[in-house]
């Protein structure tokens, strides 16, 4: 009944929560391994000893590791992040400030590449074996291990460079109307797709395959089904599923094609604004932007997951 | 090639070894496809060959001394001089890239090997491991593949510094888990095997059984998924090098090239693209090789 496709998904959820709590551990550790860094990192070299001790006790950093995880992990909870340790603001302000434009690139990046990939996909799998799919599967084959800073250099090169299109640097405050706006993340948009699309398609094309290779399509194909229905009517609407669970995963490749892009555009998003705190050894900082980089990582790997539970008829209707 | 399809194949469960090749029933396979995996294959072959062999030699062959100053343009262009051009500070791009490789490639080659030796040793391990013992590592692992790589090794940066021994040592708690959850199913599945469960009852020991019966017989797998991440760890460590995050000045692999002359992208200047395009090169090529081996076993093996 409904009651095991519930229970499968709520598992799911608990699943997670638990290894988002074991990945906090993981990243609480790292960071506080070296003792009283901290305090000696926001006062500098030439501080007093008395100095650091004092804000050794101001920052709790003398309670036990114990103690000072729960503090840090219930404020996570509670929203107080804590301080930046090279500016002083509030770490919840500046991720504050910066996630929505992360979010704004992210989305543009995933209205734009399903689409494409989902139709490369299901063309490479009905034209299987065939030229177009042999051509199709070099090309997103070498995309997938095009490091990103390629595929923007060479981007800035043709369309900044020789072509004098497009701005070399995003500069989110300038924008004033929609071309401005599209001239602004074409780059950016255009870099994070290249790696995106290769992967999704790849990965549409193999759970599309999955299904025209089951008995039913077989089936279909001695009743003389021509082949474009046999993929659109008979084949797709099975591999829905399997497709959410590619894409789900393949959005989480984001994560990691975000922060060099925002690095090389010097775009304002959340990705920059951690590679700053990393160079600046800004520690609070930094472990939040990770919490916030792991969540969203076990969310989206979460709803491939559901979209494969919910998608199994099998699991729906005992 | 063996074209007879048999169902019922004498050897289709003997243990199978490397030497002996496939004794799996063989699918009759398309020879227009197999002309095709050969063309990917000779492709990635060249690329990554070429690339490990200027690893090797790459030093030797430079013109220059990596770090000397030999021309007075800066961001020069292509030249008999300087094939390659010249960098942000005048240095020769060719002996730079011809250097840079082997940080790229060596690293790589390390941080893979040592992450499927973890993750197979430890995938082996678990499976000859008492139930809680075995549930305990592979927690451990699961947690650890949860946090992005790029996370990890920022994380791990930001607390220690960027140095070579913890870039490789980010990298590889982030591909051992990985690989061990490949290594540790096939694992899993191997021992369930007949013949294990025969020298189990000749009462062999769990080194022997875990060295001698399980581990020829998944060796193929583990050094593909190696392949795999030989791959992403080029991608990783190139893009912490880019940042300013990995291998720090005066070393510098052939993402810390692109990162440095990043000031002349304006102008089109080849200091950027060639290390670039290297990169590019060298992952691409080591993908499709990958990709062709992996596949032909795959259709050897339907």
């Amino acid at each position: 009944m409904r009651n095991t496709l519930l229970g499968l998904v709520s598992r799911r959820l608990g699943a997670s929560l638990l290894t988002l709590l074991m990945v906090s551990l993981v990243i609480f550790a790292i960071t506080s391994l070296l003792p009283g860094d901290t305090a000696q990192q926001i006062l500098g070299q030439f501080a007093t000893p008395e100095q650091v001790a004092a804000l050794r006790e101001q920052l709790g950093l003398n309670q036990p590791a114990v103690v000072r995880y729960w503090h840090w992990l219930s404020g996570f909870v509670t929203g107080d992040l804590g301080q930046s340790a090279s500016n002083g603001m509030a770490v919840a302000q500046l991720i504050n400030d910066r996630l929505p434009n992360s979010l704004i690139l992210a989305g543009i990046t995933t209205v734009v590449s399903v689409p494409i990939a989902i139709t490369m996909g299901v063309v490479a799998a009905m034209c299987r074996g065939g030229l177009v799919d042999r051509l199709l599967n070099l090309v997103t084959l070498s995309m997938v291990a095009v490091p990103e800073f390629l595929v923007a250099t060479l981007a800035v090169l043709i369309f900044a460079v020789k072509l004098d299109w497009l701005p070399a640097l995003s500069y989110v405050s300038t924008v004033s109307s929609l071309g401005d706006a599209m001239k602004i993340y074409a780059m950016p948009v255009l870099t994070l797709c290249c790696v995106l699309i290769a992967q999704m398609a790849r990965m549409t094309r193999a759970a599309l395959i999955d299904q025209l290779d089951s008995p039913y399509v077989e089936m279909a194909q001695l009743k003389g089904v021509p082949p474009i229905r046999r993929v659109m009517r008979h084949a797709l609407p099975n591999a829905v599923g399997p497709i959410a669970n590619a894409v789900a995963l393949s959005l989480s490749y984001l994560l990691g094609g975000v922060i060099i892009v925002e690095t090389i555009f010097n775009y304002p998003g959340i990705a920059s604004l951690m590679v700053d705190a990393v160079s600046n050894r800004d520690l609070a900082l930094v472990q939040a932007c990770a919490m916030l980089f792991c969540g969203t990582y076990l969310v989206l790997v979460m709803m491939a997951d559901v979209c494969a539970i919910l998608s199994n008829p099998r699991l729906r209707n005992r | 090639m063996n074209t007879i399809k048999t169902l019922t194949h004498p050897k289709a469960n003997t243990p199978r070894r490397l030497r002996h090749g496939s004794h799996l029933p063989v699918a009759a396979p398309l020879r227009r496809n197999r002309r095709r995996l050969q063309l990917t294959r000779w492709i990635g072959l060249g690329l990554f060959g070429f690339w490990i062999l200027v690893a090797l030699f790459g030093p030797l062959l430079a013109p220059y001394p990596m770090g000397a100053f030999v021309s007075d343009q800066i961001f020069g262009g292509a030249s008999l001089a300087h094939l390659l051009g010249t960098d942000y500070m005048g240095r020769d791009m060719l002996s730079r890239i011809l250097t840079g490789a082997r940080y790229t490639v060596g690293l790589a080659l390390v941080a893979a090997l040592l992450s499927s030796l973890v993750g197979a040793g430890f995938g082996m391990l678990a499976v000859l491991l008492p139930r809680w013992l075995e549930e305990a590592v592979r927690r451990v692992f699961d947690t650890l593949i949860s946090i992005p790589s790029k996370m990890m090794a920022l994380v791990m940066v930001s607390a220690f510094g960027a140095s070579i021994p913890l870039l490789i040592t980010a990298t590889v708690l982030s591909y051992a888990p990985g690989a061990f959850r490949i290594a540790h199913s096939l694992a899993a599945n191997l021992s369930t095997m007949e013949y294990v469960q025969v020298a189990q009852t000749r009462g062999e020991g769990r080194l022997y059984i875990a060295t001698r019966e399980i581990f020829p017989n998944m060796i193929q797998s583990v050094l593909t998924d190696m392949g795999m991440r030989f791959v992403f760890i080029v991608l990783l460590l190139s893009g912490m090098s880019f940042l300013g995050l990995g291998v720090q000045p005066p070393a510098a692999d052939l993402g810390s090239l692109v990162r440095e002359n990043i000031g002349g992208l304006s102008q089109g200047a080849l200091a950027v693209i060639a290390p670039a395009l290297a990169i590019g090169t060298l992952t691409i090529g080591a993908n499709l090789l990958i990709d062709s081996l992996s596949t032909s076993r795959a259709t050897h093996k339907e």
